[in-house]
């Protein structure tokens, strides 16, 4: 059987576990795990754009995706002109000064020669820095947040196409990124690890207390989509007969339609990035890239300068999931920072890259998609065996209540055993680098 | 991409997960200890017509032998890259000898684990990252003799005796020493199993001719107890010098054998290997 | 006066909860670092492993009140506890054997390790919430406090009261004696000092005869030992969720790191910054404050630097901080 044989049958597979679904369970619930499965595989891609390429370890990848969901807010949502009157305007000139203090220190740090008057100085630029942005943030914040707090409360959005988000999210992303890499890099070993752990833990609370922003904890919801609403296509004689010839009610029907249309989207950019990845992957960059990643000396004795394209590759790798978490956030038509937990947004993606095979991103998408179809149906399998493990056990025993109370946690343990067989049977993956 | 997949890191060096000091590199060529046979007759350790590589690589040594008694002192020197200290991995374990065997005081301990063979008596001390850096002089002796259950103060005293700087140094950690003490600390470290024959790879390199010279001198004051010493050595000339045997070796095969004085008298070994 | 009243109240407030919090980040952050050391890798589990023998401590607590077994005024988890220490002793000893070990045989790269142990983590996560659920459970009893605040209010006649919880004394004694005993363990005892070579310099203590599957081994048992008991004393002063012990990872990594990852000394001094950073940002100091201002001039607001829910990112702040200038950690990171 060739390599191309076998991808193709891994694929179909994994396709036929959708339709399975589709006639086991509903077309919507297999569409649905179908468009997070895309979206996971874009999660995949940028993952593996990181480790695959230039073995850079991002646990941070919650982080990135929760930016751009934020990004969506930020940029679908219409303008609130009483809010930027209120105190948008201070919120961006105490930031400003944030920003201005620290880059202050910095200088201070990299200008001024080493002893107490450095220290002293650094010292009383960030305190005095510090007490000059609280002063003016505070009050424009509760400026901001007194508008309306039941509905809004927050600085709205500009007001421009959903769809725009989606670059904006990879924008975002790579920006935050940036200033990662740029601290945590280049030293002789890297802290990487420690510092995307710990910047996602950071933007997730920033997400979920500065209510002006996103109205934190308190969600988004309803946001603009690029996809019709389906009451309206339920209304649309048009499409009602058109369902009809089909022989499907208007209401499966409508729901199908707006799900198709993500999917058909999710496709397009997922093929987009794909297609990008493989040439970078095959360009003289991704030559380069490689070559750094299995001899860094040599290929530092010949003149490269890895720092910089470790920077790169990260800053790229964190905007396709910045898009990607842009793409969800749209998907759900809400951002609710209390969701983003590291274990689904972070190590899940972990899985799917080392289970699809690192360094190939074909094997990312057929990982993501694969983890993503288990991830949703191992639960569903878990309660069946549960049922049938507990088939003997009299009714209303305090063993089988809690053994099928407990299905739902199979998942966890699920995905450990996966990702444990697949590094110790087959470590390069499904779908090895060539 | 190296071949087992396990042990490819891609390239990564993030130290909030990866620690990478002090990681093992050595390649044994056994991981678990065969058979071993008895066999009169005989040098005391002897390294017979071996030929090997590294793990499935080519073959580095070619019918390489060497052998050294008790109270002698035994030197291969050569050019860079001949396999000298290949030469004497060999005798440890830690290449894979295909052919030829190695026999210790009567004993074939061809297929024995480098740990085995240090519990059979052999003392190695390998040319670099040779102390634990991080431990105290003392500590470092301590675990030299980890295999042993018995008493082993008087053995430290004894070191001592030979290298008084470690008495004076004992408490401070031996990563703070200076490059001779340091080897100091590396060759009682390796005194400290009581081994039977003490294997020496390059103990001068990095240290200063002053330095070197005191080192040789209490390499020959250990040789006089009777414990037989093999020694890989890049400064050939001062080694003959002090050498009972020398082996001069040339692409893995033995270019020339005799006592030092033989070989520093040797027209050809002198025009080729100690520059006239 | 006022001075006595402040530092009560920041004793109260700020000292006493930091001092605990701290104990038990150095405890989860001692055993972050000797796997570093040793094994090589950062366990991405070890929330999860404290969480385990927690989860064990917990269950047997329960039984033991279920049948009328206590320590009177202590809590009947520490007559748990060791119960809690075998049963996580035996989970990560099967852990080793059955996932590890492999690897170690195969020399695989500690970056290899480090994605077992996230699959590890998932494992255990999982095993935990299956076996006792995702919710708060309590098992904390006995004496709630060593001095109530109203005691010591009547005792002093100071306005501020300062309360001692039973828990926190107790964490800060049971933390003392689990340090004493480990660095008594690696600085004088045979297995100790072989398991510091071992870290020091692999190759060297395999020629000095040391058998690394041994060191090992006896890393493990005393991770599991650290790690039930940084889960159970963190438990009795909160309460035991499993969620939060895998978010405690975060803090121990930091604690570790700003530490200097491999020196156990430096886990403990990064647990006290860590946990003391964390608690002062996040204090608002308004009623400290207010005893030093002249009378009329006592701050409006509540002086917070930041809000609580801003904790973790203080971590992080400060590591990023200490990793700037001192990439090795306050203490060198050198082997164990």
């Amino acid at each position: 059987m060739t390599e191309t044989v076998k991808n193709t049958a891994l694929f179909l597979g994994v396709a036929a576990l959708v339709v399975i679904t589709g006639f086991m369970q509903s077309w919507n619930s297999a569409i649905l795990i179908v468009n997070m499965g895309l979206i996971s595989a874009i999660m995949a891609i940028g993952v593996n754009l990181q480790w695959g390429f230039a073995g850079l370890f991002n646990v941070g990848i919650m982080g990135f995706v929760a930016l751009g969901g934020l990004a969506v807010v930020l940029v679908s949502e219409p303008i609130s002109p009483e809010a930027w009157s209120a105190g948008g305007w201070g919120i961006v000139l105490a930031l400003l000064l944030g920003a201005a203090t620290v880059f202050a220190a910095v200088m201070a740090t990299k200008r001024m020669p080493k002893g107490r008057s450095r220290t002293l100085t650094i010292l009383v630029v960030l305190i005095a820095g510090f007490v000059i942005y609280r002063a003016v943030f505070d009050p424009n914040v509760m400026a901001v947040e007194a508008i309306n707090p039941a509905a809004a409360g927050n600085i709205g959005g500009l007001g421009l196409p959903v769809l725009l988000a989606w670059p904006a999210g990879g924008l975002l992303a790579a920006g935050a990124a940036w200033l990662i890499g740029k601290t945590a890099l280049g030293l002789r070993s890297d802290y990487l690890a420690i510092a995307t752990l710990g910047i996602a833990e950071i933007i997730i609370a920033v997400m979920k207390n500065e209510d002006w922003l996103a109205r934190g904890v308190k969600n988004v919801i309803g946001l603009p989509r690029p996809v019709p609403y389906e009451i309206d296509l339920q209304n649309d004689p048009g499409f009602v007969e058109s369902a009809a010839s089909l022989g499907l009610d208007p209401v499966t029907a409508s729901t199908l339609y707006v799900k198709l249309g993500y999917s058909v989207l999710f496709t397009v950019v997922l093929l987009a990035l794909l297609w990008m990845a493989q040439m970078a992957l095959k360009s003289p960059w991704g030559r380069m890239m490689r070559a750094i990643r299995d001899n860094e000396v040599a290929a530092e004795a010949m003149g490269k300068d890895v720092t910089r394209r470790h920077l790169q590759v990260f800053v790229l790798g964190s905007a396709v999931c910045g898009i990607a978490g842009a793409m969800m956030t749209t998907l759900d038509g809400q951002l609710t920072p209390g969701t983003y937990q590291p274990l689904r947004f972070t190590f899940l993606i972990w899985v799917m890259v080392i289970v699809g095979g690192s360094g190939n991103n074909f094997g990312a998408v057929l990982g993501a998609m694969l983890i993503w179809f288990l991830w949703v149906q191992v639960e569903p399998l878990g309660l069946w065996l549960m049922n049938v493990i507990t088939f003997g056990l009299p009714e209303g025993s305090a063993l089988k209540s809690h053994l099928i109370d407990s299905a739902a946690h199979m998942r966890l343990l699920t995905m450990g055993i996966i990702l444990l067989l697949v590094l110790r049977f087959s470590p390069r993956g499904l779908i090895p680098e060539k | 991409m190296s071949g087992n997949p396990y042990q490819d890191g891609r390239g990564n060096k993030d130290a909030s997960i990866t620690n990478t000091k002090g990681i093992g590199t050595m390649t044994p060529a056994h991981r678990k200890s065969g058979p071993t046979t008895k066999v009169d007759g005989g040098p005391f350790l002897i390294g017979d017509t071996m030929t090997g590589g590294y793990g499935k690589g080519p073959d580095i040594l070619h019918e390489c032998t060497i052998a050294v008694n008790p109270g002698e002192i035994a030197v291969i020197v050569g050019p860079n890259g001949a396999g000298k200290s290949t030469a004497m991995k060999a005798v440890f374990g830690m290449l894979d000898v295909r052919s030829g065997s190695v026999r210790l005081d009567g004993e074939d301990i061809t297929r024995l684990t480098p740990q085995d063979r240090v519990v059979k008596g052999m003392g190695f001390v390998p040319q670099t990252s040779n102390i634990f850096t991080s431990m105290t002089v003392e500590e470092n002796l301590e675990m030299g003799a980890f295999i042993r259950r018995d008493d082993i103060r008087d053995t430290m005293e004894q070191v001592y005796d030979l290298f008084p700087i470690l008495r004076e140094k004992r408490y401070q950690a031996a990563g703070e020493l200076s490059g001779g003490q340091r080897q100091q600390v590396a060759v009682g470290r390796a005194l400290m199993t009581k081994p039977k024959v003490l294997m020496l790879d390059e103990p001068t390199a990095g240290v200063s001719p002053i330095v070197m010279d005191e080192l040789f001198d209490r390499i020959i004051e250990v040789s006089r107890t009777g414990l037989p010493i093999l020694m890989v050595e890049q400064n050939a000339k001062q080694a003959l010098a002090i050498a009972d045997k020398g082996y001069v070796l040339v692409q893995g095969r033995n270019a020339f054998t005799g006592t030092g004085k033989e070989l520093l008298e040797d027209p050809e070994v002198r025009k080729s290997f100690l520059g006239g | 006066m006022d001075l006595l009243n402040a530092f009560v109240a920041l004793s109260n407030f700020v000292l006493i909860p930091a001092i605990a919090y701290g104990s038990q980040l150095a405890l989860g952050a001692l055993g972050v670092t000797l796997i570093y050391g040793i094994l090589r890798f950062s366990n991405f589990a070890h929330g999860d492993t404290m969480a385990f023998g927690a989860m064990i401590t917990v269950l047997v607590t329960w039984w033991l009140q279920s049948m009328g077994i206590g320590l009177g005024p202590l809590p009947t988890a520490l007559l748990a506890l060791p119960f809690g220490i075998l049963g996580c002793m035996v989970l990560v000893l099967v852990t080793d054997r059955m996932v590890y070990r492999f690897y170690r045989e195969q020399k695989a790269k500690p970056v290899i390790l480090v994605i077992v142990s996230m699959g590890v983590m998932f494992i255990m996560n999982g095993l935990v919430r299956f076996i006792i659920g995702p919710n708060d459970q309590n098992f904390a009893d006995g004496e709630r406090f060593l001095i109530s605040a109203r005691d010591f209010k009547k005792m002093t006649g100071l306005e501020e009261g300062l309360a001692i919880k039973s828990t926190q004394a107790l964490t800060v004694v049971v933390a003392v004696i689990c340090v004493a005993l480990l660095f008594w363990f690696l600085n004088k005892t045979r297995t100790g000092k072989s398991m510091r070579a071992y870290s020091d310099n692999e190759d060297l203590a395999l020629l000095s005869g040391i058998n690394p599957e041994r060191v090992v081994m006896y890393t493990w048992l005393i991770v599991a030992a650290l790690a039930t008991t940084a889960g159970v004393l963190y438990g009795l002063d909160k309460s035991f969720k499993p969620f939060v012990y895998f978010q405690l990872l975060l803090p121990i990594f930091a604690s570790a790191i700003v530490g200097g990852l491999g020196s156990p000394l430096g886990a403990i001094a990064g647990g006290f910054v860590i946990a003391f950073s964390e608690v002062t940002v996040t204090y608002a100091w308004k009623k400290v404050l207010g005893y030093f201002a002249p009378a009329g001039m006592e701050p409006d607001g509540l002086v917070q630097l930041l809000s609580t829910d801003y904790k973790f990112a203080v971590s992080f702040v400060i590591l990023l901080i200490v990793l700037l200038f001192k990439p090795t950690g306050l203490f060198k990171g050198k082997a164990v």
